[in-house]
């Protein structure tokens, strides 16, 4: 019996500025996770994660995120892609301080 | 201070150059990531969760106040005007982008720095006592052979590819504050019946996934034997360690799974074999590097004004009587600036206090700065009439923190703040304690107490030997903390003990307050220390503090 899948995002990091960044569904790059292309069919994840895996001088290590559909669109549901969403707690940094506004 | 000879010199501008190369073949597509990878982690760049991140080698924790000044430049220039001092003896930069690195690379081989060997399965930084040349009880300063180990293990054929990375301690002092017996190779000088200094050395300590505590592999080794004996060491692990499994891959697993007897005989031949080798050129160069290390020209001058100050101040005599060492020579003391302000970030400083502590080490301290496996800065020699002066300044830069060894100096690895490893955040939880300890004003009725957090089981925050260890787990999508007891990174080296079920994120401070409090309740005197209470009634009543009487009282 297949288990239920989990809905997944394609995330990755930049290649030169090392930022995370998440794959759109008309293949863009973004720093936002409520703009990634929300991946409901395992099939369907694994192709998209093969099209970022070829992008070799953009990002650098590709991978599924588990994730659920959101009002404003797809969220993070492990603690780990939250942070990865906003950058440290300790101090103002990332994402959290680049996009303020 | 050692300097890099022109041999030192070359090899690291040709690895800025080759790396610098590597980058462009990387950005054009000539070399894929999986090619790439390796590369970069030979000159200490990661890539981190949110950036990448570079790791550079202080090595024995000494720098020059000209060091210290680039590194707050570097800061500055290519990252976000701070820099994180770790428990290996490194400065990390978490923020800088991969086109910038090779500048950056070139902006550290102008101050004799690097971030070679900071990563991958080779001998790393080379860490040693940061009280070195200075402290009281010490019998040598071990850095010249702290130096002589970097030289001879920088780019060895031989161990480059090691089954697992090799971490070397080393202190000259009976008093072990390098944490020696939790390293692949703990050295650890002292003298033999005829008067004679040599070292213990100490095979298989690590912490990690399986910490173990190291074992004794020779009891005395003459100091002219040292290269050869490590040599020998590496040669056998090198041959017997394991490469199917990373987990069972450092020596420690080897020592264990070999035993220490057969290993003894192992290096015993293995160094039988090499000795001859060493034809005494590796003595020669000892003797020059000694020459480099040679101790400052200290100041004979009155201490009067010190003695008055620490009467009339008692701010001052706070941060002196938790921050000072004893010092060698009775007119000096050894300071420790704690990088632990309460409620700031454990071991990161600003390029405004890189700056302050490198105008303090030239002005008041013969030029010579320390950082420590506690993420402390050091100014090893301070003549104490300065010491009112320093401390004021400290106080400006907001570093004149006095809890060096209380509850709050705590040591905490980056975590899931930026680690890619970690399971759970560290950092936050540091400041959090530190915070409620600060408000509830007990850390200095606490005494000496050190607590140390790791934000998942390899164990870089140290916690198997914090007097009270806190590691970070992931439990099914949910941060939690597992506490131990009892551990100790001295020369009474101890694994702490698991106490239990773990804690929620936010009943770790709850938990350690119920834990120091229960300690208050039962120490005999003042002077009978956390670690000596546990030792002296075991965990129980700690348990129970933390559990209740049940055993289940807050388990998740």
């Amino acid at each position: 019996m297949s288990r239920l899948f989990v809905p997944k995002v394609v995330t990755a990091n930049r290649l030169r500025e090392g930022d995370v960044v998440y794959q759109t569904a008309d293949n863009r790059w973004t720093p936002f996770h409520h703009e990634a292309e929300l991946l409901g069919d395992e099939a369907h994840a694994q192709l998209r994660l093969l099209h970022a895996a070829a992008q070799k001088l953009i990002i650098v290590g590709a991978y599924l995120a588990d994730a659920k559909a959101g009002p404003n669109g797809p969220e993070p549901t492990h603690f780990r892609e939250e942070f990865r969403t906003r950058g440290p707690s300790n101090y103002n940094h990332g994402k959290q301080a680049d996009f303020a506004n | 201070m050692y300097s890099y000879s022109d041999f030192d010199e070359d090899f690291v501008r040709s690895r800025v150059a080759q790396f610098t190369a590597q980058v462009e073949r990387r950005l054009d597509g000539s070399l894929t990531e999986e090619e790439f990878r390796p590369l970069r982690l030979m000159n200490g760049l990661y890539l981190q969760l949110h950036a990448y991140m570079l790791r550079i080698a202080i090595p024995y924790g000494t720098l020059s106040p000209r060091q210290m000044r680039q590194l707050a430049l570097i800061a500055d220039t290519w990252d976000k005007g701070y820099g994180h001092f770790t428990t290996r003896q490194n400065i990390q930069f978490n923020w800088p982008v991969l086109t910038d690195v090779p500048a950056i690379l070139g902006a550290l081989a102008d101050v004799e720095m690097h971030a070679i060997q900071t990563s991958g399965n080779c001998v790393r930084n080379v860490t040693a006592d940061h009280f070195a040349g200075a402290a009281a009880d010490e019998i040598e300063d071990p850095r010249p052979y702290a130096e002589l180990l970097r030289q001879w293990s920088t780019d060895h054929p031989e161990f480059q590819f090691l089954p697992r990375k090799f971490k070397i301690a080393i202190t000259g002092a009976p008093n072990d504050r390098a944490v020696t017996r939790a390293h692949d190779i703990g050295l650890r000088m002292h003298k033999n019946a005829k008067g004679e200094p040599g070292f213990e050395v100490m095979i298989g300590g690590g912490l990690g996934r399986t910490p173990m505590v190291g074992r004794t592999v020779r009891d005395f080794l003459p100091l002219g034997d040292l290269l050869p004996y490590v040599e020998a060491v590496l040669s056998v692990y090198n041959t017997l360690g394991r490469r199917d499994n990373k987990y069972k891959a450092r020596i420690k697993i080897t020592v264990h799974e070999t035993g220490l007897d057969e290993m003894r005989t192992m290096i015993e031949t293995r160094f039988a074999e090499v000795r001859p080798l060493f034809a005494g050129n590796d003595q020669a160069l000892l003797h020059d590097i000694r020459a480099a290390f040679a101790p400052p020209a200290f100041r004979n001058a009155p201490i009067d004004a010190y003695h008055a100050f620490y009467k009339a101040d008692p701010a001052f005599r706070a941060w002196a009587d938790t921050n000072l060492a004893q010092h060698r020579n009775d007119q000096y003391a050894i300071v420790t600036v704690s990088i632990k302000a309460h409620g700031e970030t454990p071991g990161d400083a600003t390029s405004n206090q890189m700056r302050v502590l490198a105008d303090l080490a030239e002005t008041f301290g013969h030029s010579d700065l320390r950082i420590s496996h506690e993420q402390n800065v050091i100014l090893p020699h301070v003549h104490k009439s300065d010491l009112p002066a320093v401390h004021a300044a400290l106080v400006q830069a907001g570093l004149g923190t006095a809890n060096v060894g209380l509850l709050s100096d705590i040591i905490a690895c980056p975590g899931m703040d930026y680690c890619a490893l970690a399971t759970a955040r560290s950092i936050p939880i540091a400041q959090e304690i530190a915070l409620r300890f600060k408000e509830l004003d007990l850390e200095h009725e606490v005494g000496p107490m050190k607590i140390k957090i790791s934000g998942c089981i390899n164990a870089c925050g140290h916690h198997h030997v914090g007097h009270i260890g806190i590691l970070g787990l992931d439990r099914a999508g949910v941060e939690n903390y597992q506490i131990t007891l009892g551990g100790d990174g001295t020369e009474t080296a101890a694994i702490g003990e698991k106490m239990g079920p773990g804690f929620a994120y936010d009943q770790v401070v709850p938990a350690i307050e119920r834990l120091v409090n229960t300690y208050l309740g039962l120490r005999h005197e003042a002077s009978e220390t956390f670690l000596m209470a546990v030792r002296r009634v075991g965990l129980d009543p700690f348990k129970t503090a933390l559990y209740g009487s049940e055993g289940t009282q807050d388990a998740a």
